[in-house]
């Protein structure tokens, strides 16, 4: 249970971590009890598992040449899965581009994210999801779009909170402290989450700031702020179920820090091995947010370790369909280029289009 | 009809819309209890209240960025860059969501917003606030980006800008913000975006401009018939689309061409519109089509800028060099 109270006991500015249980799974806070029930945390690390399982087989397609660059997930689940359980659906997610999990559970088609990465804007249609934004490139400048969402939903009265994602580069980034400010001046109902996994590609975060930490920065633009563990699944559950009701109920942002390592490399084209070292990595490996979340249910007796390999099978089978209808996309068409940039296609583009057609049909037929 | 300048066209497109449209909101820097810098916004926050007319904070690049979010979440947001020269912190959220957000989602999310942005030289000003940014904008795809040089004008293209479904940056000449009135309907009435305006027909050469310029060549017609020659003036109005059309009928008609902007010339709207009247006109051409820009250098401060602004005089020995070509 987190509450104000517990908000005013890790003040940022103590430095002190939020965290539930340890990385042997065992509560480290009196009296802890989960605010879910087992039914739910179980289906949470199944979902988890489901998530690690997707991007791991995403490396691997890319790794096989059926896929291009992607940004691997591991080691940061829990806080995805702890996001998609407390979104709700007329609530926002404004990704940055590490969220697997939370994408997934805002409904997502995982052949949608393995679409996009193979190349084509129809990845990002959602057609099942409610209120998902696309992947946003360009570090830290989708937290202005989630501050003005913000706006709207104040304006429109609705019961609605926005979940936006940045990594801990971009903090250094002026439109993270733009958006920032605006939620914070426009009592707007947003929940920034910094996943902060220690690298922003090979730059180290002591590379990034000065500041104890990085959810201080929030308290400067008189928002509530709080630094927690992001690999402990209850801990960010905890912090997050509290996020979501604090921004409706009070009309004001949260920054969430959540503390993590990216297991992986940024994307499919980066080498760790560069810039961190192999020590570092098992140490991070002993905190994994898997391996503490099932620690937990084993001891608990809600889950059977040798259950499991059957379950990630069952997953992997999934996978492999959703896979398959990326993979079997209809070919990408001069449509797709010129369709959609304005609602109504401009003469101009009509112009060029038809330009390229008498050379496709010169060449013996449109393809 | 009233008789008013272009600061109360722009003033009574927004209040109409505001007054019709609960979707529309007004934000930026002053623009909410000074009624902005020029005034433009003069009165609308009294009569629409603080929630659809304010000041938001001081960073262009928050403003721009909210706005996505506004728009895509359902709003209509009409959005000021008190300068050109300060729009440019607002370039990444510009050119690299607000241009691009209907495609990248295949249509799911859309972005209804006008960027309003006073801009051009020959105001006597400080640095970064005379400047003229639309080739920029122009070369942007996902844009449409408009500039008027009328009241009338003025009015019916921000009501158009307003209500067009894709983002539109809606440049306006502060030098004739107050130089020119002229009776404007009242109510309610939109100018199709993208479409240039014959402004006077004439027979020798075909001269394009916008914004402030199109005074200065009106000056310079008067120069120009004196000396017999029949200029046709096209006020191009739209910089992105280009109306070609428009273009390639005059200049296959004249035979001449010139570009005015105020623009630096490199890359400029004034290359672009060269291009265009190549395609369009080429085997009419008596003579090459030319470009009277600014220079490729930093406008100058305002004891300078005698030397960079486009004078009539100018724009006439210009037009008289292409006629004796």
């Amino acid at each position: 249970m987190f509450d104000i109270n517990t908000l005013k006991e890790y003040s940022p500015i103590e430095n002190k971590i939020y965290r539930v249980i340890d990385d042997e799974g065992k509560p480290v806070i009196k009296n802890w009890k989960p605010s879910l029930s087992n039914e739910e945390i179980v289906k949470s690390y199944q979902d988890l598992l489901f998530a690690r399982t997707a991007d791991m087989m995403a490396v691997s397609y890319q790794r096989q040449g059926r896929m291009f660059t992607y940004p691997p997930n591991l080691g940061q689940e829990a806080i995805h899965i702890a996001a998609g359980h407390v979104m709700q659906r007329e609530d926002w997610l404004v990704p940055a581009f590490r969220e697997l999990g939370a994408w997934l559970a805002k409904g997502v088609r995982l052949s949608e994210v393995f679409l996009y990465f193979r190349g084509h804007e129809d990845g990002s249609r959602f057609l099942d999801a409610n209120r998902v934004l696309p992947v946003a490139v360009p570090i830290s400048s989708q937290l202005l779009h989630a501050s003005g969402i913000g706006y709207a939903m104040n304006y429109r009265d609705e019961e609605a909170a926005v979940f936006a994602f940045v990594g801990d580069g971009g903090t250094s980034e002026g439109d993270f402290h733009e958006a920032l400010n605006f939620a914070a001046v426009w009592d707007a109902p947003v929940v920034f989450i910094i996943q902060n996994n220690q690298f922003a590609i090979s730059v180290p975060l002591a590379k990034q700031t000065r500041s104890i930490n990085l959810a201080v920065k929030g308290l400067a633009y008189g928002m509530d702020s709080v630094l927690v563990d992001g690999n402990d699944f209850f801990a960010m559950h905890d912090v997050l179920s509290f996020a979501r009701q604090h921004v409706l109920e009070n009309k004001r942002p949260i920054l969430i820090e959540a503390l993590t390592y990216r297991a992986g490399a940024h994307t499919t084209s980066d080498d760790p091995t560069k810039y961190r070292s192999s020590a570092e990595e098992e140490m991070w490996a002993q905190k994994d947010p898997a391996k503490r979340l099932k620690s937990w249910l084993v001891r608990k007796k809600l889950w059977n370790p040798a259950d499991e390999e059957a379950l990630i099978e069952q997953f992997r089978k999934k996978i492999d369909t959703e896979f398959d209808i990326a993979e079997h996309y209809p070919e990408y068409k001069l449509d797709d280029v010129f369709g959609y940039l304005y609602e109504e296609l401009p003469d101009e583009l009509k112009r060029q289009k038809n330009d390229y057609l008498n050379f496709l049909n010169s060449q013996g037929g449109q393809k | 009809m009233t008789v008013m300048n272009i600061v109360q066209a722009i003033n009574e497109a927004m209040d109409l819309k505001l007054a019709e449209d609960k979707d529309v909101v007004v934000y930026g820097e002053d623009v909410g209890v000074e009624g902005g810098v020029f005034r433009v916004t003069e009165g609308l926050q009294q009569k629409h209240g603080e929630k659809r007319v304010f000041d938001s904070p001081l960073a262009e690049s928050g403003i721009a960025g909210t706005a996505l979010g506004m728009a895509i979440s359902g709003l209509k947001p009409v959005i000021e860059m008190q300068f050109d020269g300060f729009s440019y912190p607002a370039m990444n959220q510009i050119i690299s969501h607000i241009s691009r957000f209907r495609n990248r989602t295949r249509g799911k999310y859309t972005v209804p917003l006008v960027i309003r942005i006073p801009y051009g030289g020959g105001i006597n000003a400080l640095e970064h606030h005379s400047e003229s940014p639309e080739a920029y904008f122009g070369h942007t795809p996902g844009l449409k980006v408009v500039i008027p040089s009328t009241p009338y004008d003025a009015k019916g293209m921000l009501i158009a800008a307003i209500e067009d479904p894709d983002p539109v940056i809606y440049l306006e000449p502060k030098r004739i913000y107050r130089a020119i009135k002229q009776e404007v309907p009242d109510g309610k009435y939109t100018i199709p975006l993208g479409k240039a305006k014959l402004l006077s027909p004439g027979d020798d050469i075909t001269v394009i401009a916008y914004g402030a310029m199109i005074r200065e060549v009106q000056k310079a017609m008067v120069m120009a018939k004196e000396k017999g020659i029949s200029v046709e003036l096209i006020d191009l109005r739209s910089i992105w689309p280009i109306d070609r059309d428009t273009i390639g009928a005059s200049v296959r008609k004249t035979g001449r061409g010139l570009i005015v902007t105020e623009a630096p010339q490199s890359y400029g709207p004034a290359a672009e519109l060269i291009s265009v009247i190549q395609e369009e006109a080429f085997l009419s051409l008596e003579a090459p089509p030319k470009r009277l820009t600014g220079f490729d250098t930093v406008i100058p401060l305002p004891l300078g800028e005698k030397h960079y602004m486009l004078s009539p005089q100018r724009i006439a020995f210009e037009i008289d060099k292409i006629m004796r070509y």
